[in-house]
């Protein structure tokens, strides 16, 4: 991965919410984090867990308990939202409903003294990079639910914010059309240059969209990595469960060898696993295997695990195996279905497991 | 099917008879209590005055009519503008248009900072907002009396710091009206401000911040804008009542600071001018519809158009 420069960082931020006659709410809890320029850099995390919180002390909504907030390396945690080069695509697009499409467009410009005429030329540029043209003068009120999201958008792009925050943009359309605004997001942030940071708790959102995720939990970044990183190099079992479907295999590491190690599982056969850095063998550990990267077949020596095959789930493009292991323990196999597996298990069936070469991964805790 | 749908229109009828019997007290008493006074004093206003007081029926007349804007010089008969009623007039307009003016300086602020507590906490204060109506008109005037009097509690203090060295004249002034009123009327304002604020989108506040607009511009861009019909209404609660004051110009004003209401008092009592007084009535109604019309005419063009 090429370490650009860094456009905003966390330094050690906490946050406490304080209110009367209730207990302190930790929010954020000392996070630190570098987002690099012109990424599109994803917060995920169930709700609740600070990824909102984060960027509205970002936006300069609300103020650090501690810790630094920079952007490109100046401090801007005490500043007002209005003095911050960082603009918002709210989750509600909070648009002025007493203002016209245009005119919301064009208020950040307004607002910052630019002359008309730059401001006119600049809503017009915004309108088409957004494929509005046609809606300049109507009220925000007379537009669908899709369009108010792309005038939102448009209207924290025009005055070409140096990142350009966004609050679970796509959470109140329907699947067919945050799938296409998700493609559009994309286009605009390659278009503009802007880095892009965005809020969401929906983990494939995160993934198709990303060059990079943190995901979080209870206010702490548990891991920062691209989508293939968090997807397949968990380092740990919250970010393995919530992303994607996972099996986990308890164990014991019994040797290491750079970032690989063998790990004698508590079914009995011992497996090849990715290791964390630092990870000490002879330790309790847990192994993640992804569905689709076990193969399911008939049981022969080679068979790392076997079992018996309860439950068989049919989704079309793939089938779900889900296998009783010898031992004890659950493991789902994901197949993709082709004219070979086509109905060659039933359950009940005794069947071995082949874990594909590099996929294990051993989680820190 | 005939007499199906026969019975249908026939239990539509008595719902209809029904829905008019229920509105009928209330319609009854809009026509005793509310139009049939207007048209006695209508009546009354186009009657020839009598001598001690009271009208002469159905001998019309249109001096009471005449002398709400004209005078009759007693000597020569030359007429001339009734300066007395026009300074009244003025003086009434113009008090009644600073009270609402400083209810609304005063009611905004309340407003906005009520509309932004814990929603519990906004009950409490809502129910402080509104103590000042329990109690009585006069008692709350002679309060704001004892308070701006020459002997009062501001004077006092700014006597006993030597701020002053002799009391400042703040009763009987077109000062202590204004006050007065924009104390007693300011719930009228505070209330239809923070029902508007309070359905406001405080995330549009946020937007504007976060588009670069300070402190003063989100207020006048965006919050004043969204509850301008807040604004609207309670400066029509305001204005209006204010405009027909008539205890708080009397008690706060003394004999000196005439309004209106003070003034058609005056003609159905020491003045024995009963048909003056009526015409001034109507006249003070009249202003009051021609500022609702300009009220009701701006709230709209703001709600469709701006720019």
């Amino acid at each position: 991965m090429v370490t650009g420069k860094a456009a905003i960082q966390a330094v050690g931020v906490s946050k406490v919410f304080q209110s009367a006659g209730q207990d302190s709410l930790k929010a954020l809890d000392d996070v630190s984090v570098a987002i690099r320029e012109n990424e599109f850099f994803t917060l995920l995390g169930p709700s609740g867990c600070g990824k909102t919180t984060l960027l509205r002390l970002i936006a300069g909504f609300d103020f650090p308990t501690d810790g630094d907030i920079l952007l490109y390396g100046e401090n801007i945690a005490p500043l007002p939202p209005y003095k911050r080069p960082v603009n918002t695509v709210f989750q509600s697009y909070a648009l002025f409903p007493h203002m016209t499409v245009a005119q919301n467009i064009g208020f950040g410009l307004e607002m910052l003294g630019k002359p008309r005429d730059e401001i006119n030329a600049r809503v017009s540029e915004m309108l088409a990079l957004v494929q509005m043209d046609s809606m300049r003068n109507r009220r925000t009120s007379q537009i669908s639910g899709g369009q108010q999201q792309r005038v939102a958008l448009a209207r924290a792009l025009a005055p070409k914010p140096k990142v350009l925050l966004l609050d679970e943009p796509l959470s109140a359309l329907d699947y067919k059309l945050r799938k296409e605004m998700q493609i559009e997001l994309k286009r605009l942030q390659h278009e503009t240059g802007i880095t892009f940071i965005f809020v969401t708790h929906d983990q494939e959102e995160a993934l198709t969209m990303s060059d990079r995720i943190a995901v979080m939990s209870k206010g702490r970044i548990l891991q920062v990595g691209s989508p293939r990183d968090i997807y397949d190099r968990p380092s740990e079992r919250f970010v393995a469960d919530f992303i994607g479907e996972t099996n986990f295999l308890e164990g014991a590491l019994v040797s290491t060898a750079k970032d690989k190690g063998k790990v004698k599982l508590v079914a009995g056969p011992v497996i090849d696993a990715m290791i964390p850095e630092g990870l000490k063998s002879s330790t309790k550990v847990t192994v993640v295997v992804r569905p689709e990267h076990a193969l399911i077949g008939k049981p022969t020596k080679a068979s790392v695990l076997k079992g018996v095959l309860g439950n068989i789930v049919y989704f079309g493009t793939d089938t779900h195996y889900h296998v009783k292991l010898e031992g004890g323990g659950e493991f789902t196999v994901r197949q993709q279905n082709n004219q070979i597996t086509n109905g060659s298990f039933m359950v009940g069936d005794k069947v071995g497991l082949a874990i594909s070469l590099g996929t294990a991964q051993v989680l820190r805790d | 099917m005939g007499s199906a749908q026969d019975i249908v229109t026939s239990e539509e009828r008595r719902d209809i008879r029904n829905r008019w019997l229920l509105s009928a007290p209330a319609l009854f008493l809009i026509a005793i209590a509310a139009i049939g006074p207007l048209f006695v004093v209508l009546l009354y206003s186009v009657m020839l005055k009598g001598d001690y007081g009271d009208v002469k029926f159905w001998s019309f007349s249109r001096d009471g009519w005449f002398e709400v804007f004209f005078q009759k010089d007693i000597f020569d008969d030359t007429v001339s503008w009734a300066d007395a009623h026009i300074i009244v007039l003025w003086r009434s307009i113009r008090l009644a248009s600073y009270t609402t003016l400083l209810a609304l300086v005063l009611g905004f602020p309340t407003a906005y900072f009520i509309a932004t507590r814990d929603e519990h906490r906004r009950d409490v204060w809502l129910f402080l907002i509104t103590i000042p109506f329990w109690t009585n008109l006069l008692i709350r005037t002679f309060a704001i009396q004892e308070l701006i009097r020459n002997e009062g509690l501001v004077n006092s203090v700014l006597l006993g710091l030597g701020v002053i060295s002799t009391p400042i004249q703040m009763m009987y002034t077109d000062f202590a009206v204004m006050l007065g009123m924009a104390y007693v009327f300011l719930p009228l304002m505070v209330l239809p401000l923070y029902s508007s604020m309070e359905k406001m989108d405080f995330r549009l506040v946020e937007a504007g911040y976060d588009l670069y607009a300070g402190r003063f511009q989100v207020l006048r861009k965006i919050i004043i804008p969204l509850v301008k019909p807040g604004i609207i209404a309670g400066s029509i609660l305001v204005f209006i009542p204010a405009l027909g004051s008539y205890v708080t110009p009397r008690m706060l004003g003394g004999g000196k600071i005439l309004m209106l209401g003070n003034l058609i008092d005056l003609q159905f009592d020491q003045g024995r001018n009963w048909p003056l007084g009526a015409a001034l009535s109507i006249t003070l109604m009249a202003i009051v519809m021609v500022a609702l019309l300009f009220y009701v005419r701006n709230a709209s063009k703001s709600g469709a158009g701006h720019g």
